[in-house]
């Protein structure tokens, strides 16, 4: 194997840790807006606290589930 | 008083982190092959023919492997239905494997890989595939339908699943509406939460009929989640293993199409409220409709998938730093890293309690929500106005 096929080899996976760090930080975006919008709506109305919480972890495990494609794709890149 | 509790409490934390980390490895100061994270990591969150507790000795000439083997049930037209324990991989029958990949044959040169044999089969990497002539490994598989570690993880959650229950519903027929009290009362809670909070606002009337499938869903990814948790028994990962959710997901998906009403199909087909020349010549709304309808439960497998594999790495990945740094500088810096691998560890894995209630929970909501869209009936008043405009 050559230096050139050698570096190819991680270049894959160099840039597949890049799309995997890149899927967190829009992971992370995403449910810190919703974190936000959340304690700002508990804040003016304590009593819609328990609605409020719940969905804001329903969004936030869809905003999760969609990182997560990021990360499987990347994953898989990495692995071979 | 108070302070006893907290040195018992910490004491414990360590012996018990320290102990899931000396799993890993097992002991011994001289390791003859290099500490391989990645080997390491995905052979824990693999499936796998036998459980595996630990290795006494790795290194040694006397290195023991502690498992628990499993039976291996195959099945192919040539050679009927073959049944049996996976420790007969452990004799002295080896197959060769020819390399198809240039980077083995570059680990290996140009020798053959040696795998376990048995009886005509072979087993690489946990995969079982049939042995010619010459004792090479051939592309043919059998069917392999052996009980594998995630499929007893899976018989393991089903009988604490229907042991749980039947034991509180027969405290129900025995107390009838008095108060519950011990394991009634627990499960009660969560039932009632389930019904009040998920079912009944998500999918409204005619909510009695989903609630088992609901209920046995959340208790299945709870159950089977925790399982995954739990040091020392071998490692089991059941909800992160992609076939078991997708069977949950597909389950959810025949539950929606089968209970849905007109208005769905409608949907589906003929949506409503939209001009024609998106339906007609060329059916676009119902191409973007479908991969609606479609991709939902792909995404239900993914989420709980993705999400609880990656908990597992993550764990295992703080575990595996400590044997990194251990190997890389010495054995002072293992120790050193370990205090902090320790409590990154210990904190993940109560991140992962939550992420388990978390993934059940989103799991049994979405469902619901989706049952609601497959048998609401709403008032078509709206759609007919929008299309008079």
């Amino acid at each position: 194997m050559s230096i050139a096929e050698i570096m190819m080899g991680l270049e894959n996976q160099g840039l597949a840790a890049i799309g995997a760090g890149i899927a967190v930080i829009g992971a992370g975006l995403g449910i810190g807006t919703i974190g936000k919008s959340a304690m700002e709506s508990i804040a003016r109305q304590p009593e819609a606290g328990g609605d409020i919480r719940s969905n804001m972890i329903v969004a936030a495990a869809l905003v999760e589930g969609a990182a997560f494609f990021g990360i499987i794709v990347c994953l898989l890149v990495a692995l071979g | 008083m108070k302070f006893r509790l907290i040195q018992k409490f910490v004491a414990f934390c360590i012996a018990l982190i320290a102990c899931t980390g000396s799993v890993m490895a097992g002991g011994g100061a001289a390791n003859k092959e290099a500490f391989n994270a990645k080997d390491v990591i995905l052979h824990h969150v693999l499936d796998a023919h036998e459980i595996h507790f630990m290795t006494l000795g790795e290194g040694t000439e006397n290195e023991t492997h502690v498992s628990l083997p499993l039976p291996i049930i195959l099945y192919s037209k040539e050679r009927g239905l073959d049944f049996f324990l996976s420790s007969k991989f452990h004799g002295d029958q080896k197959a060769f494997v020819s390399h198809h990949d240039e980077e083995a044959e570059e680990q290996n040169g140009h020798e053959l890989e040696v795998v376990p044999a048995y009886n005509g089969y072979a087993m690489v990497h946990e995969h079982i595939y049939f042995v010619d002539e010459n004792n090479h490994v051939t592309d043919a598989q059998p069917l392999d339908l052996s009980i594998t570690k995630t499929v007893l993880g899976v018989f393991i959650t089903m009988f604490l699943l229907v042991f749980v229950m039947f034991k509180v519903a027969s405290a129900y027929k025995k107390s009838g509406v008095a108060a519950p009290k011990g394991l009634q009362n627990f499960i009660e809670v969560i039932i009632v939460f389930i019904r009040d909070e998920v079912a009944r606002p998500s999918i409204g009337k005619g909510y009695e009929k989903f609630m088992p499938f609901l209920l046995t869903v959340f208790f299945f990814i709870l159950i089977a989640n925790f399982l995954g948790l739990i040091p020392f028994i071998g490692g089991f990962n059941v909800t992160g293993n992609i076939s078991v959710a997708l069977v949950l997901a597909v389950a959810t998906f025949i539950v929606t199409i089968t209970s849905a009403k007109k208005d769905y199909w409608m949907h589906l087909f003929w949506t409503p409220g939209v001009p024609v020349w998106l339906k007609l010549p060329l059916p676009l709304m119902f191409v973007i409709e479908l991969v609606g309808v479609l991709s939902k439960p792909v995404v239900l497998c993914l989420r709980l998938f993705a999400n609880i594999t990656a908990g597992h790495i993550i764990i295992l990945s703080f575990v595996s730093l400590i044997f990194i740094f251990g190997e890389k500088f010495g054995v002072g810096a293992g120790y050193g890293v370990s205090v902090l691998s320790v409590f990154f560890a210990i904190f993940m894995n109560v991140m992962e309690v939550l992420v388990a209630f978390l993934q059940a929970f989103v799991f049994t909501l979405l469902s619901a929500i989706y049952f609601g869209q497959a048998v609401e009936e709403h008032a078509h008043d709206d759609h007919a106005h929008a299309e008079h405009h």
